[in-house]
């Protein structure tokens, strides 16, 4: 029994730490799911717009002495804003093309990001510290010690991922979002200005991106492939969960982090590779994914 | 000819609701519409009639904007809306009900009720359409695509009515029903002409057409080619029969 409880303590923190990486994959499948939902674009700038959240939040404070916490509001709307510009000059004008084009699209519009980045700040990561305030939030039981800013991080996440659910199926406008989902056609017939709808869906997806982007400032060091380096999980997330399914990326992501951190106890050389084991398996089994509708 | 029949109509009263004239649509290369010409005034229900491929639902989606590239002419109250988008037309008091229903699986009814925003004073009030329709209250909280046929088929006209859009174009509401429920669909378009909307109607079935219709025009290769009085359709029948091949 003792035994067990000791290990049980060593396996707490790699355990916390894949639940905290799998907040960062709810938050930015999330995104994606919303995206790809209704705009039918597989976003691959995903990782990129999370880091230029990152690196917007570093700016801030670097040039402009700009904080913490309004970062975490003016990041997201000032990389949104990229966002529904990128959608309404180019991505808005592949709609009728196959999906093969947006993807193609987003991914160079990735390389480019990334590119001016490298260029302009070199490869090597940037320090974000976060206030000293999280300090209260640290979590110490026995020997297992958790500092405050991943707690929040875990706190602040989940609470997004909450709130996008909710208004996406519980509000007004979320029953807008989810019909011209379905039918984008017959929602603006009914005089729902879609295109609009559209290009703000795409910018507030961009802006979860962010959002995540600067959650992660403090945690990784803020670096232009800090994107890329994340999002090929995240997309076997959103296909293990289901394409656009919003409740199943929510899902898939922190179950999936989790399953990381065990097996990162279990297994260490097999923590990297088990996602896409998972995503496999989903492919042949169930392809429309675990809460997708087929 | 299509035109020139349309305007040699006696006019009932004043400027018509509906204007369309020279309508072209196309869907991609295909040219459907070859210069659709019709009226429809304040408060009349009329149906187009045709066989399949005729281009019926094509000249409901071209007044709405829903075809790919249009061109011609299509005035309501005065406006000429041809150059608008689908949400601009509806905005100006033109509602939609396509023949698929469009019933949102991801809705439950009433959210599905609850979803075409209101873009006039005069629509229907909830108490009302539950009145109407009193499946709908019973089953508020289905999802939209588990009701029958039937009741998709009342909760895709009750949603229209509630906007206070004033011409609704229907697509073939009797499809796929069991006779019982078409005269329930009947009954409820007699019932919301009583109250002052102006209907446009597709419909294959004419002997149900008859029974709601003031007008009909006939479709042919995605033109109007003619028109008949609901008073007249008896003494129309032969002509009638050819048109339509039944």
């Amino acid at each position: 029994m003792e035994d067990l409880l000791f290990e049980l303590q060593l396996a707490m923190p790699q355990v916390i730490l894949g639940v905290i990486n799998g907040a960062f994959y709810a938050l930015l499948s999330l995104g994606l799911a919303v995206i790809f939902g209704m705009l039918n674009v597989i976003n691959f700038a995903h990782g990129a717009q999370f880091m230029m959240g990152a690196f917007v939040a570093w700016m801030l404070l670097a040039f402009l002495g700009i904080g913490y916490w309004p970062a975490l509001i003016l990041a997201p709307l000032i990389v949104g804003l990229v966002g529904v510009l990128m959608e309404r000059l180019m991505i808005s004008r592949l709609y009728k093309l196959d999906h093969l084009y947006g993807l193609l699209l987003t991914f160079g519009c990735a390389l480019v990001i990334e590119g001016l980045f490298r260029n302009n700040f070199g490869s090597s990561g940037q320090r974000y510290t976060p206030p000293r305030e999280f300090q209260a939030l640290n979590l110490e039981i026995g020997d297992f010690f958790l500092p405050g800013y991943r707690v929040w991080v875990l706190i602040a996440a989940t609470a997004v991922c909450l709130a996008t659910w909710l208004v996406i199926e519980k509000t007004k406008i979320g029953s807008y979002l989810r019909a011209a989902t379905e039918r984008p056609q017959l929602v603006q017939a009914f005089g729902i200005n879609v295109p609009l709808m559209m290009t703000l869906t795409y910018g507030a997806g961009v802006a979860l991106a962010a959002f995540a982007g600067v959650l992660a400032a403090p945690i990784y060091s803020v670096h232009p492939a800090m994107g890329a380096n994340f999002i090929i999980t995240v997309f076997a997330v959103v296909v293990i969960g289901g394409m656009g399914s919003i409740a199943g990326s929510i899902v898939t992501g922190f179950l999936l982090g989790f399953l990381q951190g065990v097996t990162e106890v279990v297994y260490p050389p097999f923590s990297q590779t088990v996602v896409f084991v998972i995503m496999a398996i989903v492919l042949l089994t169930r392809p429309a994914g675990l809460f997708g509708r087929a | 000819m299509a035109e020139s029949m349309a305007l040699d109509r006696p006019a009932a009263t004043g400027a018509p609701m509906l204007a369309v004239q020279g309508l072209e649509a196309w869907y991609g290369e295909s040219h459907i519409l070859h210069g659709v010409g019709l009226e429809i005034r304040q408060g009349e229900v009329v149906t187009l009639l045709g066989r399949n491929g005729a281009g019926k639902t094509t000249t409901l989606r071209a007044i709405m904007g829903l075809t790919g590239r249009r061109a011609g002419s299509v005035r309501f109250e005065g406006r000429e809306l041809i150059a608008a988008r689908p949400d601009q037309i509806a905005r100006q008091g033109i509602a939609y009900c396509p023949e698929e229903r469009g019933i949102f699986a991801s809705l439950d009814v009433t959210e599905n009720l609850m979803l075409p925003p209101v873009i006039a004073p005069g629509g229907l009030s909830l108490d009302e359409i539950y009145t109407l329709f009193p499946n709908l209250k019973e089953r508020a909280r289905s999802q939209g695509t588990k009701l029958s046929g039937g009741e998709q088929q009342m909760l895709a006209i009750a949603r229209i009515l509630r906007t206070g859009a004033r011409l609704l174009l229907l697509d073939e509401p009797s499809e796929g029903l069991a006779p019982v429920i078409v005269q329930q669909i009947g009954a409820m378009i007699r019932e919301i002409k009583q109250r002052g909307f102006t209907v446009l109607l597709v419909e294959q079935n004419f002997r149900f057409a008859q029974t709601v219709a003031d007008r009909h025009y006939v479709m042919e290769h995605g033109q109007v080619v003619d028109m008949v009085e609901n008073g007249e359709l008896a003494a129309s029948m032969d002509r009638l029969h050819e048109y339509l091949g039944v």
